[in-house]
C-alpha cells in the first residue's frame, strides 16, 4: 500500500532523513516513535509530499509520487492527514470544514456532502456540534472534527502527525478512542505519537526512529519488551 | 469674531458638487487601487525573485515619493503623453489609484502571509490545488484581517484626494480654496471642508466596522 524506498530529505545542509525504507501493507497500523528531532514527523509529511523529497521514492498503491508526472492532488485525496495543531478552517462551521473538500475537489452536491459530513460527525461523537465554529470547541473535539474532515474524502490511508501532543491530558483518550475505532474498521494507518499505550494496544508494528534513520522495527510486544538496540533501550527507559 | 453662515449657504451648491467629485475620486481610487494592489501584491509574492522585482520597485516608487509629486507628474507629464492634452479628473484618479495600489499590495501580502501555514497544508492534504486552497481557505481569512489596515488606507485616500485641488480638479478642497480666494476669509471655507471630510471618513469607518462584525466567527 505504501512503499518508501531509500527516502532522503534535507533542509539545506541539515540531513533530516538519511535512508528510510518502509513498507506498509493494507489494513496495517504502523506506529512511529522516537525522540524529538529524529525525523519521524518529516517522514510522515513526505508520504503525502507536504515536504519536497530530496532523494529516493515513495509509492502509494504502486504510484510513484516523486514522479513529476504524478497528479499529487489526486494521491492526496487517497491519503488523509491529521495534524498536531488540528488546522481546522476557523472561518467555516464544523460541518462546512468537512463538506469543503468533497464539494470543491470531487464536485459532490451540497446536500450529499452535508449528509456524509453529519454521518462522520456522528462517528466521532460530535453530531451536535455541526453548526458550531471551531473556536468554540475543546482541543479534543477539534481533533475529532479534523479526523472527520480527513475521512470526508474517503481515503484509503490515514496519516496522524502527533495527534494528541497538543491536547490537555484528559482529552487524549477521546481522540485515541476514535483512532482505535478506525483501526478496528481496517483503515491503513501510519501514526507518529508519544502515546506508548496506543502503540502497544493498536499498533501492528512499531518503528523506532533516531537521527534520521530507522533504528529498529518490530511488533509492539517484542519492541517494547525485548528491544535489541541500545538506542531503543535508552529511549524506552525514558518514556515508559 | 462673526461667523458668516450666509457665505457658506451661498457656496453650498458648489461644496455639494465638490463633495460629489471627492466621493467619485475616492471611490474610483479605492476600487482601481484595490484591484491593482491585489495583483501587485501577488506579483511581489512570486517565488522567482527576478519576476517579483518590478512589483517590488513599483511599491518602492509609489510609497517612497510624495503623492503631490506623483499628482503633478501624472497631470502635466504622463496624461498628456497618452491623451494629447491633460485632464485633471483622469490625472487625479490615476495618481490616487497608482499610489493606493502600492499600499494595498503590502496590506494584501501581509494579510496572506499572516495566515498560519498549517491552513494551506490542511487544504492541500485534502487534495485541493494551490488555487483552490487560496480561494476557499486562505483568502477568506486573510481578507478579514486586511479590513482594518485597508480601512486606514481608504481613509488616507479620501483625505489625500484634496491634493487634486492643486491641479484644479473641481473637488471639495478646490471649492474651499475658491471661496477663500473670493472672500478672503479663512474660517468658513476650511472649516466647512474639514467637517465634510470628517463626515465622509466617519461614514467609511462605520461601514467597515459593520463588515468586520458581520465576518466575525464566534
Amino acid at each position: 500500500m505504501i512503499e518508501v524506498k531509500s527516502l532522503k530529505k534535507s533542509f539545506g545542509i541539515n540531513e533530516v532523513l538519511k535512508d528510510i525504507n518502509v513498507t506498509v501493507k493494507p489494513q496495517e497500523v504502523v506506529v512511529v516513535i522516537g525522540p524529538s528531532g529524529s525525523g519521524k514527523s518529516t517522514f510522515l509529511r513526505c508520504i503525502n509530499m507536504l515536504e519536497t523529497i530530496t532523494g529516493g521514492h515513495v509509492l502509494i498503491e504502486g504510484i510513484d509520487i516523486t514522479d513529476k508526472k504524478t497528479d499529487i492532488n489526486k494521491i492526496r485525496t487517497e491519503v488523509g492527514m491529521v495534524f498536531q495543531q488540528f488546522n481546522l478552517f476557523p472561518h467555516k462551521k464544523v460541518i462546512e470544514n468537512i463538506m469543503l473538500a468533497p464539494m470543491k475537489v470531487r464536485n459532490v452536491p451540497a446536500e450529499k456532502a452535508r449528509a456524509k459530513g453529519l454521518e462522520l460527525l456522528k462517528k466521532v461523537g460530535l453530531a451536535d456540534k455541526a453548526e458550531a465554529y471551531p473556536d468554540s470547541l475543546s482541543g479534543g473535539q477539534k481533533q475529532r472534527v479534523a479526523i472527520a474532515r480527513a475521512l470526508s474524502m474517503e481515503p484509503k490511508i490515514m496519516l496522524f502527525d502527533e495527534p494528541t501532543s497538543a491536547l490537555d491530558p484528559e482529552m487524549v483518550g477521546e481522540v485515541l478512542e476514535v483512532m482505535k475505532q478506525l483501526a478496528k474498521e481496517g483503515m491503513t494507518m501510519v501514526v507518529v505519537t508519544h502515546e506508548m499505550g496506543f502503540a502497544k494496544e493498536v499498533g501492528d508494528r512499531v518503528i523506532f526512529m533516531d537521527g534520521g534513520l530507522i533504528v529498529e522495527e518490530n511488533v509492539p510486544s517484542e519492541l517494547f519488551n525485548y528491544p535489541k538496540e541500545d538506542r531503543t533501550k535508552a529511549f524506552l527507559s525514558k518514556v515508559l | 469674531m462673526d461667523f458668516r453662515w450666509d457665505l457658506i449657504a451661498e457656496y453650498a451648491p458648489l461644496f455639494l458638487k465638490g463633495t460629489l467629485v471627492t466621493i467619485g475620486l475616492s471611490v474610483a481610487g479605492i476600487i482601481i487601487g484595490s484591484i491593482l494592489g491585489l495583483f501587485i501584491g501577488l506579483g511581489k509574492m512570486m517565488r522567482k525573485k527576478l519576476w517579483a522585482l518590478p512589483f517590488n520597485w513599483y511599491i518602492n516608487f509609489f510609497r517612497g515619493t510624495p503623492l503631490m509629486v506623483q499628482i503633478l507628474l501624472i497631470h502635466f507629464a504622463v496624461v498628456p503623453v497618452f491623451l494629447g492634452t491633460t485632464n485633471a479628473i483622469v490625472a487625479a484618479i490615476l495618481a490616487l489609484s497608482l499610489n493606493s495600489a502600492a499600499y494595498v499590495a503590502e496590506i494584501f501580502r501581509a494579510g496572506i502571509q499572516s495566515i498560519d501555514k498549517g491552513q494551506m497544508e490542511a487544504a492541500r492534504s485534502l487534495g485541493m490545488t494551490h488555487g483552490q486552497a487560496m480561494r476557499f481557505v486562505i483568502l477568506p481569512q486573510a481578507i478579514k484581517r486586511m479590513i482594518p489596515p485597508l480601512g486606514n488606507e481608504f481613509i488616507v485616500l479620501i483625505k489625500d484626494s484634496s491634493l487634486a485641488a492643486l491641479i484644479a480638479a473641481p473637488e471639495l478642497m478646490y471649492w474651499g480654496r475658491a471661496m477663500q480666494g473670493q472672500y478672503m476669509r479663512p474660517w468658513e471655507p476650511y472649516l466647512t471642508a474639514a467637517v465634510i471630510y470628517l463626515v465622509l471618513t466617519l461614514s467609511l469607518n462605520f461601514l467597515l466596522n459593520r463588515i468586520e462584525r458581520r465576518l466575525a466567527t464566534e
